[in-house]
């Protein structure tokens, strides 16, 4: 017991001095090279634009109906709102001094202009794949877009989240600086799909569970979970009981991604806004890398899916469903779930909604849903809310019919869990 | 202060559970169907089972008609509750990703729709209520800058192309709850908000009696909203751009 206490007390002190050292080696201002900034051309401007909506900057840049990139936008976290900061040229209150240098540093390895060390919140830990050349591009573009003078607002985390010198700790347990090595063994296409989906589209900050720290590791990159604060459950993109892609066609991956539907499914909820945002402007060579990487990743899990549980449910219960699902949902998603074409996803065979999670599917019958409206699909079809008209016993219960009928392999749900959900406000 | 307290429950209510008990009085109204996938009919059914299929709102309190109505002024609602101005979340989270040009597109729809209206919805309220109510609407108050109500929403209160609402068939709490909103500065329209100014003029027993008496009318057969700018506003709107 004393040997052990002894050990500990040992382990503690040794994390403190490396606290301590790591503090004080902690990052200052770069040097200024003068006349470093080089004249972009439109050509790089142009691709830096291109790049920056691939990183989807926008989305958490901007505050809702305010100007682009000006910040000021609050971001709820479990710890306290982050209020997104100001990345427009100007020079007082945005990064109109920031150099090329200062930029990349900050996009490699989380580092502001004057050394603070920055909240994961901001995908760093995604963004440090990105190469030199692109990140330079993206810095050329945000020096072209308009200064809009706006001082950042103070975060509001609560202690001990607000001292910043903790993300040293976290920052040695999860963060792994890095460009992006391409894998000789695969195609340029396999990696420049790699290089999108890991780097700028930072895809596995949502698509990976998030532990009480709010970090991430690296070997659980993809395998799904709920997004904190928002209530939306990301899928594993590695499991093919999830939204796992191995058996899909690549034309329906870059569908799903680029136009924002597809014959096997929709998008809605965070990633409508990240394809409204983001991956609606790929282009579709990019698009089809991403589906190409994707598809590719190792499943998690190769069992086949358990059979139908069907015949566990309640006679009564399905019977509710069913009837639910003929009066109210099956003029779109088809009498056997076989939905119609891109414009209503078909729910037989359909993982996410037979996935173990069934947040996704409850959320969708109680506030509905429009896809996206993209360049490709400008004009999508919506799904109504129905949280007015059916009671938590009804939404149960037609959530659990297309759960398991049709051969689905998902499981019942109760109407405790519709009810969690109804109260939440639709975002 | 209750009149507050009431108008902004009745605005929190809608989609929460209190609703699921209601049940609409036609419920084919409210349930989606279409013929061609391939139609704007198909398109707006994420509309349907709140405002009904053809815009004529549905008999659950509040969600108000909008058939009829000009497009310019449905197509300023749907952009203000993409860009969040005017807060619904139900609504706010629906159009939040479509374009605009396809908001434009679903205004035009429901601009010509022409339902019939649904029988009134007549609250209890003293007959000398209804009177004030009745002379706020068609002549104002001049003592304290009340221009009528029907210099801009039109002498049949249809409305106005290309921005102005009619309030015709317009549900009692429905027209409480905005006008309270405008006085709390919860529902903006684009600058110089003219209701803004009107809203913030009236009393409490002014809302309540505009509300009694507008709901007490028999809305016209015809429901175009009258044309643009025959008459000079009492009030600059930014909504009704003066040509
Ligand atoms: C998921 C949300 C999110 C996305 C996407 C995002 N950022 Fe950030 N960014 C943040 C947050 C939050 C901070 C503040 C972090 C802090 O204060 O520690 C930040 C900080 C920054 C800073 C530092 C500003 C300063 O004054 O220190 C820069 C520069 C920046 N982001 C640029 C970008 C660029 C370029 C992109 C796109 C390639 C991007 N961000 C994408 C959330 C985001
Ligand atoms: C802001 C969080 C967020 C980010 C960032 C994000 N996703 Fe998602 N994604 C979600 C959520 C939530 C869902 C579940 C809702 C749905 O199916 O549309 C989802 C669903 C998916 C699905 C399954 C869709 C289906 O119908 O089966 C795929 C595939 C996917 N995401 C790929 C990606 C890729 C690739 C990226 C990076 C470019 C990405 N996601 C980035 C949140 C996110
Ligand atoms: C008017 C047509 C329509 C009706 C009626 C309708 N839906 Fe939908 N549904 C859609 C559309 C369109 C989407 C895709 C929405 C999106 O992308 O945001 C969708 C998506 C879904 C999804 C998510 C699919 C996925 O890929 O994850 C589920 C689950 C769902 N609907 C279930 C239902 C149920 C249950 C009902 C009846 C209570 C119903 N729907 C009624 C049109 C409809
Ligand atoms: C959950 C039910 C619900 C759904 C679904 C819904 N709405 Fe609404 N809508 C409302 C409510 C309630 C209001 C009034 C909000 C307020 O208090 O400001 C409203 C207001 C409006 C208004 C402004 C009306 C006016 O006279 O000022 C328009 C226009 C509108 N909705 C159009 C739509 C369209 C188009 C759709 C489909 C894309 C839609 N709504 C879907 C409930 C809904
Ligand atoms: C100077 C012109 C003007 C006058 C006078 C006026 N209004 Fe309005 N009203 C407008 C405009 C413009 C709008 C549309 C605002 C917008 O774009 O949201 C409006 C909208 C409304 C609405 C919202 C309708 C809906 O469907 O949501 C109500 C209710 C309303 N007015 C009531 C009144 C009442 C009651 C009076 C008289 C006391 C009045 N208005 C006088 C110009 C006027």
């Amino acid at each position: 017991m004393r040997k052990r206490t002894r050990f500990a007390l040992f382990v503690v002190i040794g994390l403190v001095v490396a606290m301590v050292a790591l503090y004080l080696l902690r990052p200052g201002l770069l040097p200024r090279m003068e006349g470093a900034r080089t004249n972009a051309t439109t050509e790089i401007i142009e691709r830096g634009e291109y790049l920056a909506r691939a990183g989807d900057c926008v989305a958490c840049h901007t505050e809702v109906n305010g100007p682009a990139f000006a910040g000021g936008r609050p971001m709820p976290t479990p710890f306290g709102n982050l209020y997104v900061p100001n990345i427009t040229p100007d020079d007082d209150t945005g990064i109109g001094l920031w150099s090329s240098d200062d930029f990349y540093r900050m996009m490699h390895t989380g580092v502001s202009r004057d050394g603070t060390l920055l909240y994961p919140a901001m995908p760093f830990a995604n963004y440090t794949n990105v190469t030199r050349e692109d990140s330079d591009a993206i810095y050329a573009y945000l020096m072209s877009v308009p200064p809009v003078k706006r001082e950042n607002r103070p975060h509001e985390l609560r202690f001990p989240f607000n001292q910043r010198e903790l993300l040293i700790g976290w920052r040695t347990l999860y963060f792994r600086e890095g460009e992006y090595q391409p894998d000789p063994k695969q195609s340029e296409q396999w990696n420049r799909g790699a290089y999108l989906v890991k780097g700028l589209g930072h895809c596995s900050m949502c698509h990976t569970a998030v532990n009480a720290l709010g970090g991430s590791r690296e070997s659980q990159a993809f395998e799904g979970g709920m997004i904190p604060n928002q209530n939306w459950y990301a899928p594993s993109l590695t499991s093919n009981r999830e939204a796992g892609l191995g058996n899909w066609d690549l034309q329906d991956i870059a569908d799903l991604l680029q136009v924002g539907t597809s014959k096997r499914g929709a998008v809605y909820g965070p990633m409508a806004e990240v394809v409204y945002n983001s991956l609606q402007y790929l282009t579709d060579d990019d698009a089809k890398a991403m589906a190409v990487y994707l598809r590719s990743l190792p499943p998690r899990d190769s069992e086949p899916p358990p059979p139908s549980q069907a015949r566990l449910v309640d006679p009564s219960v399905m019977e509710l469903g069913r009837k639910t699902y003929e009066e109210q949902c099956s003029m779109c998603h088809g009498k056997e779930g076989e939905g119609h074409g891109v414009s209503f996803p078909p729910l037989a065979g359909n993982q996410s909604i037979t996935m173990s999670s069934p947040v996704n599917s409850i959320r969708m019958v109680l506030n509905g849903g429009y896809s996206p409206g993209t360049k490709k699909n400008p004009r999508p079809h919506g799904m109504p809310p129905f949280s007015h008209l059916l009671d938590d016993k009804a939404v149960a219960a037609v959530v659990t019919y297309i759960r398991v009928a049709w051969n689905n392999s998902g499981t019942p749900v109760t109407p405790e869990q519709a009810n969690e959900l109804r109260t939440l406000i639709p975002e | 202060m209750l009149v507050r307290a009431i108008a902004i429950a009745v605005g929190l209510m809608g989609g929460s559970a209190a609703m699921a008990q209601q049940n609409p009085q036609s419920p084919r109204d409210t349930t989606p169907a279409f013929t061609s996938v391939d139609s704007i009919d198909a398109r707006v059914q994420g509309c349907v089972t709140c405002h009904g299929h053809q815009g004529q709102g549905t008999s659950s309190g509040y969600f108000p008609r909008i058939a009829g109505k000009p497009a310019g002024y449905l197509y300023n609602q749907l952009l203000a509750f993409k860009n969040g101005t005017r807060k619904y979340p139900p609504m706010n989270y629906l159009v939040a990703y479509l374009p605009d040009k396809y908001l434009h597109e679903i205004a035009e729809h429901f601009a010509g729709e022409r339902p019939p209206f649904a029988a009134r919805e007549i609250t209890p309220a003293d007959p000398a209520v209804v009177t004030r109510g009745q002379s706020l609407v068609t002549g104002g108050d001049e003592s304290r800058g009340i221009p009528a109500c029907v210099a801009c929403h039109g002498e049949r209160l249809t409305g106005m192309e290309p921005g102005i609402p009619g309030l015709a068939g317009l549900r009692p709490t429905y027209i409480v709850a905005q006008l309270t909103r405008w006085q709390l500065g919860d529902r903006h329209a684009t600058e110089p908000d003219c209701m803004k100014r009107i809203a913030t003029r009236l009393s409490d027993q002014d809302i309540v009696a505009v509300a009694a008496w507008l709901s007490r009318q028999e809305a016209p057969k015809d429901l175009s909203p009258e044309s643009s700018n025959l008459i000079r506003m009492p009030l600059a709107c930014g909504s009704q751009p003066r040509k």
